[in-house]
């Protein structure tokens, strides 16, 4: 194949009607829909005694309240995403609390209206009465198990796993040095700067239900939908339109208005929507990261890993729609790029009286990073060497792949490496990060990760040649702006032999394709990506096929360039791809485009029937791609940060990025998903926590005091790649976009540290942290 | 109200925010709300040529003022704007949710001083959040917009 | 996160809203509303009346009184920060102005709203305070005059009577040893401190319920201030002492 568009650095086709405001994001979908507004409990654990919506109910231009009594799957349990045999305590939430609410935020009616205005007016006119229950917050507060978040739920314990490669007792035992140490990382949010919202609208006469949500999962919604409401799939279509960000979130399947949005559409025959406020974003939607590890660290007098144990507890907050996925990987995780021998890894995922979590960016990662490269850093302290030494020794080396670290991964595999280059990554990262700039009070930090991306199970996607000549394709994840139309459209146009322009990409429709996962977990390139080849490749090879008959070659010598089909070697024999798309129906009825071209090459007679066996109408096809494994990409930050010892301000002087994620599509949209990985892990680093007190009131709920970074406190990052191809896939691409958040609070930590001699083992910091640390 | 050089009639609906009447009474959904208290930056519009929230103001206080939202800068069919054509090709998008107010910033910015320096542009951009970019690439953007801007 | 309901009211004159402001019951003063629209979306704000100020004539001027900067209800907070009167007479108020929030706030909000908000970490009220300079303000009773000292009571608290709107600040002048310095999580944040220099008066903000004149040797003396997840007592005031070194240094 040409590589002419892959890995050149395509400018965004999706740009220009984002520019002029013509994007089109769920809450801009009108047509005289009804909008909605939820009561939410304003406690974080408390047994609902009454609720009367009567009032609310009389309130002009209120359509409905909604409580769980109303509801037909009122009394239905949400479903557990991914269930495991460890989650042996999994609960789910239901569309509205009747009895007992576990998270503030957690819903309790829905209001339909005739405006917001008007919702949020009646919403305050519901009257709920609580019972308030013990509050359990923080994972250490849930194991202590002194008051339950679930009563049938022993020790708030959802589920246990164990782990070991190796015998860590019998290393630590025998290894000449030992350390104990502990780190801790609280929640952060991913906060997308649009919220979540949901539009629906139901048509009796087609008997067809049409969902417009900002999710990263449509086709996920769909197959829900349809068994909830009876409805045969093809009779649901869900669409995720721009979405304005989503960073791992905007997937839970499902939450309430998923439901209650659709159902309310059906009951009034009237488009329907809801749209997420700022305020309840913070509460209703899911978040991440809050761990607390224990660890044990054996090595030798060289800074070699000899044996690390590893028992930790993870704050899973109310619920488990998502399973265990999140302590699974920062499990799988934590030895990344190193060789340990001898590993040991537990962990409780533990209930809490906070919103419940699931994956956000980085998803497990950097916490698992943070406690495995803090750990380097303590060897390197106790045996006086120096911290890029010891990462040196320990690191998995180029011939060694691939590696298997004989844990269990996500997708029910082991971990096993399939690629990657370690130490080049870490030579590299210390070239572009240079000598330390002069002046006082300045560190350096460090931090290398591996990056299982591109889980399965698979992708699909649907290629079709117009007769004009232009190529449209379809596949079923949506887009949040990682630029899926322009990177899909560069993968198709080289197997097509097409410019780039022509072809026009469909994502997260299911009219356009029905099947799929969802965006998430860097594998929209991997899965999708090479979905997308494998379906472009059956065309071309169609195209090649038809096209013989008429140019009178074997299919083989045969070369798809410039949109023609030609002989090779021959550039004169050849015919527009747009001729050989009329070719391929046996009726004719098109206009123009390839049409008259075709009739320069009519149908050859030729023997059987038009259509033959296996045959099918079209210069189309549909593709799959279902990855044996996820494929591993890698990386190394380095960072020289400033910390004023006074006000503890963070002033990051350089912070570079060597990243690895095998074979690069577009280098444009690869260092935008890094430059902006990088910004939301600062801010997860030194400015983003979500502040819980002990009654498990969120006490930053405002953009006011949770303090994404502005431009002012994110530095340029500079960035280099190496490129290890993956072996798995066609492409041999990786995924890469969380790589650039997952290391960053490592690398801030170990340059803290560096800079202020101030001992580091929690996340996020803050100004106040290092004072009192400091103290 | 004038927006985008059309007079539109008043609606009298005392609470109805500036950025829901642009969006849901005007169609012109480019204006985006992302946090309704004047943090975010995603509903920024030009009023009388100088950028504000529009989520901060009620619709009724715009009566009698000129507002331009993202929808005005360059009219369909017509070239981008050279904000916008600066965003494209400094890929200083993502998502495209924050893009409009960084964008109307962006106009404000150097309608006011069009030959800003880094430090400037720093200033004039930080009044807006992006969760996707990392900001470097709007960065890139602004200093390329003040190239094709100039004369 | 959309107002509760209110009657807009959108007097034509001064004297108009002062006696709006004097018959109505549970009435606010809408100027800039960069403080108060976002108070009315939460829903934390829920007066039964607005009055929106805006539709006033000639009450947005930035002047010469008294020798110092006079900055009338409706000067927005850009316009002070561009004056180059203001910048000539007291530049400690341009200095003040560039920290507050972004330039997007400042195209609207106002110098007087920021008073009469009397948010206890806003920079605009300790340099009032420390300039030693008053307000002017208007109700059907008459016009009377407010200095600094006197004006800030408590948290979002000011002197103001319920039927009064502050109708002009009066900065006075000061072109050397002043200083302004803050300690903010991100540009342009609320400080968690700040201090504010003018001769040999030192005004504190962010450490007490209202803006603070203190013993520039010893800052802290007195001060109790409050904690919060981004400052902790003990920490605000480690700062204070860290930002008066700063501006004594300047």
């Amino acid at each position: 194949m040409t590589t002419r568009w892959f890995g050149a650095p395509v400018q965004r086709v999706e740009d220009d009607r984002l520019l002029r405001g013509h994007g089109r994001y769920t809450d801009d979908i009108d047509e005289g829909a009804l909008e909605c507004c939820f009561v939410r409990s304003p406690y974080a654990h408390a047994r609902i005694t009454s609720i009367d919506a009567s009032e609310a109910r009389a309130m002009p231009g209120v359509v409905a309240v909604f409580t769980a009594a109303e509801l037909p799957f009122g009394g239905v349990d949400l479903p557990l995403l991914i269930p495991h045999p460890n989650l042996t305590h999994g609960r789910t939430q239901r569309c509205l609390a009747s009895e007992v609410v576990r998270y503030a935020g957690e819903a309790v009616a829905f209001v339909v209206a005739e405006s917001r205005y008007i919702a949020e007016d009646a919403a305050e006119r519901v009257q709920v009465e609580y019972e308030q229950l013990p509050v359990v917050i923080t994972p250490e507060v849930a194991a202590r198990a002194e008051h339950l978040v679930h009563a049938d739920v022993p020790g708030n314990i959802a589920a246990e796993m164990l782990q070991e490669v190796g015998d860590v007792d019998a290393a630590l035992a025998s290894a000449p040095h030992r350390k104990k140490l502990g780190f801790r990382y609280e929640r952060g949010a991913a906060s997308p700067m649009e919220g979540r919202a949901v539009w629906a609208r139901w048509s009796e006469a087609e008997r067809k239900l049409t969902v417009y949500d900002s999710t990263q999962s449509p086709t996920s919604i769909r197959g829900g939908l349809a068994v909830l409401f009876g409805l045969p799939e093809s009779k649901v279509e869900v669409i995720a339109p721009d979405v304005g960000g989503g960073f791992g979130p905007k997937i839970m399947l499902f939450y309430p208005d998923e439901l209650l949005v659709p159902y309310a559409a059906m009951q009034f025959g009237r488009p329907v929507k809801w749209t997420e406020d700022r305020q309840e974003h913070f509460t209703a939607v899911n978040q991440e990261r809050g761990q607390v590890h224990d660890v044990e660290v054996g090595f030798d007098a060289d800074g070699h890993v000899l044996a690390l144990s590893d028992d930790f507890i993870h704050d899973g907050g109310a619920y488990t729609p998502y399973g265990i996925i999140l302590p699974i990987i920062s499990a799988a995780q934590l030895p990344g790029p190193y060789r340990i021998p001898n590993y040991r890894v537990r962990f409780r995922d533990m209930y809490t009286n906070a919103t419940p979590t699931s994956p956000y960016r980085g998803a497990g990662r950097p916490h698992a990073c943070f406690v495995m490269e803090r750990t380097l850093d303590a060897i390197a302290a106790e045996l006086g060497l120096d911290r890029i030494e010891v990462r040196r020794r320990n690191l998995i080396q180029a011939n060694e792949f691939p590696y298997d670290v004989g844990v269990a991964w996500q997708d029910g595999n082991t971990v096993v490496y399939d690629s990657g280059d370690y130490p080049e990554l870490l030579d590299r990262a210390l070239k572009l990060l240079g000598p330390k700039p002069p002046g006082d009070s300045i560190g350096m930090g460090l931090g290398i990760y591996v990056e299982g991306t591109g889980v399965g199970p698979y992708e699909g996607a649907h290629v079709q040649v117009l007769v004009s000549g232009r190529v449209v394709a379809a596949t079923g994840i949506p887009s949040q702006g990682q630029a899926h139309a322009t990177v899909w459209a560069q993968v198709v146009a080289d197997e097509l032999g097409v410019d780039v322009k022509d072809v026009e990409i469909t994502s997260g429709d299911t009219r356009g394709f029905p099947w799929g996962v969802g965006t998430f977990a860097s594998r929209g390139a991997v899965t999708a990506g090479n979905a997308m080849h494998v379906a472009a490749r059956m065309v071309a090879e169609k195209a090649r096929q038809i096209a013989s008959d008429h140019l009178e070659a074997d299919p083989a010598d045969l070369e798809l360039v410039g949109g023609q089909v030609r002989v090779k070697g021959s550039p004169d024999r050849g015919m527009p791809l747009g001729a050989v798309a009329v070719l391929s129906n046996p009726v004719r009825y098109a206009f123009g485009g390839g049409t008259e071209a075709a009739t320069q090459f009519a149908t050859k007679p030729r023997p059987g029937r038009p259509l033959q066996d296996g045959e099918y109408p079209g210069l189309e096809a549909t593709g799959y791609y279902s990855p044996p494994g996820s494929t591993w990409a890698s990386g190394c930050h380095a960072a020289y940060v400033r910390v004023d010892p006074k006000t503890f301000r963070l002033e990051i002087l350089k912070y570079v990025v060597v990243h690895d994620c095998g074979r690069v599509i577009n280098p444009l949209v690869l260092q935008g998903q890094i430059e902006g990985g990088v910004a939301q892990g600062i801010g997860g680093a030194f400015y983003e926590r979500l502040a819980y007190d002990s009654d498990g009131q969120l006490r930053n709920a405002s953009f006011m005091e949770f303090l994404i970074p502005y431009a002012t406190e994110i530095p340029p990052i500079e960035i280099d790649h190496i490129e290890t191809p993956s072996p798995l896939n066609p492409l041999g691409v990786k995924g890469a976009g969380e790589a650039g958040v997952i290391p960053v609070g490592a690398v801030l930590a170990s340059a803290i540290e560096d800079a202020t001699d101030i001992p580091i083992t929690e996340m996020p910091l803050s100004p106040l942290k290092l004072y009192e640390l400091s103290r | 109200m004038r927006v985008n050089g059309v007079e539109h009639a008043a609606r009298n609906d005392p609470r109805r925010l500036l950025s829901d009447h642009l969006r849901h009474d005007l169609g012109l959904t480019g204006t985006h709300v992302g946090c309704e208290h004047g943090v975010c930056g995603c509903c920024t519009v030009l009023l009388d040529g100088a950028p504000v929230r529009s989520c901060l103001m009620l619709a009724m206080q715009a009566e009698g003022h000129e507002v331009t939202t993202v929808e005005g800068l360059a009219r369909d069919g017509a070239p981008l704007h050279p904000v916008q054509q600066a965003f494209h090709e400094c890929h200083g998008l993502q998502c495209g949710f924050c893009t409009p107010g960084f964008v109307m910033s962006v106009v404000g910015l150097l309608a006011q001083n069009p030959r800003p320096t880094a430090q400037e542009i720093e200033e004039g951009i930080a009044g807006n959040l992006c969760r996707c970019t990392g900001y470097a690439s709007i960065r890139r953007a602004v200093h390329r917009a003040v190239e094709l801007s100039g004369t | 996160m959309k107002p509760a309901p209110f009657k807009y009211h959108a007097p034509a004159t001064l004297d108009e809203a002062c006696s709006m402001l004097a018959s109505l019951e549970d009435a606010k003063v809408l100027a800039g509303g960069q403080s108060l629209i976002p108070l009315l979306n939460f829903r934390l704000a829920r007066p039964q009346h607005l009055i929106d100020i805006n539709r006033i004539s000639d009450l947005d001027r930035i002047y010469v009184r008294d020798g110092g900067v006079a900055v009338q209800a409706l000067a927005r907070q850009g316009e002070v920060e561009d004056s180059d009167l203001a910048s000539r007479l007291c530049p400690l108020l341009t200095s003040a102005v560039r920290l507050v929030a972004h330039r997007v706030i400042r195209n609207r909000g106002t110098v007087c709203g920021s008073l009469a908000h009397a948010d206890p970490a806003s920079e605009l009220p300790a340099v009032l305070l420390a300039l030693g300079g008053h307000v002017m303000v208007r109700s059907v009773r008459g016009e009377r005059l407010i200095a600094a000292e006197q004006l800030f009571k408590g948290v979002f608290e000011t002197a103001l009577a319920p039927d009064e709107i502050l109708v002009e600040a009066w900065f006075p002048e000061l072109v050397e040893r002043y200083a302004i310095f803050e300690d903010s999580r991100r540009h342009g944040d609320f400080a968690l401190a700040g201090v504010a220099l003018a001769g040999d008066n030192l005004a504190l903000f962010g450490v007490a319920p209202t803006p603070v004149l203190v013993d520039p040797q010893d800052p802290t003396a007195d001060l109790q201030p409050s904690g919060d997840i981004e400052a902790t007592p003990a920490f605000r005031l480690h700062l204070v002492r860290v930002l008066t070194e700063k501006a004594l240094a300047a």
